[in-house]
């Protein structure tokens, strides 16, 4: 299934949830979603006999700056092999995005690490603890605005 | 009685323990671990109820430090330094992704450079997956036999590019050095000398009987788990499912050989368990000679390896994901680019990290000795796993 029949589907069953369609001029044709429609996109994407995307290829959290925070999630059909990419945005003071772990279990490390890393709380998620930074690290790395701190756990940082 | 004697004992995860059960932590200084991996096992007896891997030990902000370089050329001794058994492909995937939001095409000679190289580093990690797999559950001479031969090929990377492990060879646009002269030769030399080396490897470990009752039924993967964990590599071949990426979602010039995608066929036991993961490997390491000596024929003699390496790297704005097929499995980079001379964001998808996440889900029922066969057989590089 191309691109362009796909988004087309995605449209039509989901109408306004889908914000934004970009198929030419990008590297990755992208769609767009809502937060709030994310998990409903995802099982249908997953589950329709048409589209079949079973295999999460990465997620992605992102910084985009301006108060503005983004997950990326790159999707790829054994069966049907092909692909999309998915993106949603939040605000930065309220980031909260629905958690697909249900739907690909791969998700669940990847967004441990965006939770970490990023800041992104994904909501739903069975076990949103750290995994790659300390369990009382100061901050989330990743973010544009993160200064690292002088000290950690009163050990001078050296440099 | 402090309050902590009664309190009812949890794991991290915050399940409560049974009177039966107990918690085991197996790493980081654990020598089955290969690296620093923290497993938190949930025990009763012998039978392993419960697994809690804890990573992040090795973590060096590989994305941070990638943000922060000056151009995109300085991110690849970074991502040598991530899967540092297989740098060779690391550096492929980074330059494959930048190339991509470039629209640059590489010369013809450099496309086969890559081919051999990047084969030549998936046999050195694939044997010392599989030493390093027999050491884990008891078998040492394969460990030196493979070593032995990996010396072989770290040589023909020396000559090449003075490096014996982390090697900044492969640059976006190019490689850092043409072959040496000679190479070709000494390439095929080895090739010659490297193949009835597996038939010794496989009389020696592979159909050994107690190699097979340790192995052999263990840890099975059935294919749908694979796939909604997203393993890849060896971990989903060995699941029987038929897929690489370097056939079926093409890059370089892979179309241009005959070679054979192996997968696991449940031999010694079932389809997925780790007998089937190993030997996908050994089998892999043949059809990898098999792509290295088609190379080594057809790879054009003359050719600037340098003649498309940009001087200045500005991607227009945009982001590409690129994957490419590493010895553990499908590495992938996401890159955005601000058309700025450094990226923006960097990730990286790492093959380990995500095979490593269906650890709890193979190894529960089994003996706490199955474990070490398990978490060998996933075959994990933990720099890779924590960035």
């Amino acid at each position: 299934m191309t691109p362009q029949e796909l988004s087309e589907k995605l449209k039509t069953k989901f109408g306004k949830a889908v914000i934004e369609v970009k198929i030419n001029g990008v590297l990755n044709p992208y769609v767009k979603v809502f937060p709030a429609k994310l998990k409903d996109v995802a099982f249908f994407l997953r589950d329709d006999a048409d589209l079949q995307f079973d295999y999460l290829m990465c997620l992605s959290g992102i910084d985009y700056g301006k108060g503005t925070l983004g997950v990326v999630y790159h999707l790829f059909s054994m069966s049907k092999r092909h692909k999309i990419t998915v993106k949603v945005e939040v605000p930065v003071d309220k980031p909260e995005v629905p958690s697909v772990t249900e739907v690909w279990h791969s998700a669940n490390w990847h967004e441990r690490e965006a939770y970490d890393l990023v800041g992104i709380v994904f909501t739903g998620h069975p076990d949103l603890r750290r995994i790659l930074c300390p369990d009382d690290y100061p901050g989330h790395p990743l973010r544009k605005d993160f200064k690292v701190p002088e000290f950690y756990q009163g050990m001078k940082v050296p440099y | 009685m402090p309050e902590t004697l009664t309190a009812p004992l949890k794991t991290s995860t915050g399940r409560l323990l049974r009177t039966e059960e107990m918690v085991i932590n197996m790493g980081p200084q654990h020598p089955s671990t290969h690296g620093v991996l923290r497993l938190e096992l949930v025990v009763e007896g012998e039978i392993v109820v419960d697994v809690i891997p804890h990573i992040g030990y090795l973590h060096r902000c590989f994305e941070k430090h990638a943000e922060h370089m000056t151009n995109y050329q300085q991110v690849i001794p970074y991502c040598d330094r991530m899967d540092y058994l297989a740098s060779m492909n690391m550096d492929w995937g980074y330059a494959l992704a930048v190339e991509k939001l470039l629209g640059l095409q590489v010369p013809e000679r450099v496309e086969y450079i890559r081919v051999i190289m990047g084969e030549l580093q998936r046999i050195a990690s694939h044997l010392i997956a599989l030493g390093t797999y027999g050491l884990d559950v008891g078998a040492f001479t394969p460990f030196l036999f493979c070593f032995r031969d990996r010396e072989g090929i770290l040589d023909l990377f020396e000559t090449t590019c003075g490096a014996r492990l982390l090697y900044n060879y492969i640059w976006v646009g190019g490689v850092s050095h043409d072959l040496p002269p000679g190479f070709v030769e000494k390439a095929k030399a080895f090739c010659k000398y490297f193949r009835p080396n597996i038939k010794e490897l496989n009389d020696l470990l592979t159909y050994n009987e107690i190699f097979i009752k340790r192995t052999a039924n263990i840890g099975v993967l059935p294919a749908d788990v694979a796939i909604a964990y997203g393993c890849s590599g060896p971990m989903l071949r060995g699941s029987g499912v038929n897929f690489d990426l370097r056939r079926d979602d093409p890059y370089s010039i892979y179309d241009r050989f005959n070679w054979e995608v192996q997968v696991g066929k449940g031999e010694m036991g079932t389809v997925g368990d780790c007998w089937d993961r190993y030997m996908v490997r050994v089998r892999e390491m043949e059809q990898s000679l098999n792509i290295i000596e088609q190379a080594l024929e057809q790879i054009p003699t003359e050719g600037d390896v340098q003649s498309a390496v940009p001087k200045k790297i500005r991607p227009p704005v945009g982001d590409v994901y690129v994957r490419s097929e590493s010895p553990r499995g499908e590495i992938g980079f996401y890159i955005i680019s601000d058309g700025s001379t450094s990226p923006y964001r960097v990730k990286a998808r790492s093959p380990a990290f995500v095979n490593l996440s269906v650890l709890p889900e193979i190894s529960k029922g089994y003996m706490i000795a199955d474990m070490i066969a398990i978490v060998g057989s996933v075959d994990i590089v933990l720099g890779e796993v924590d960035r």
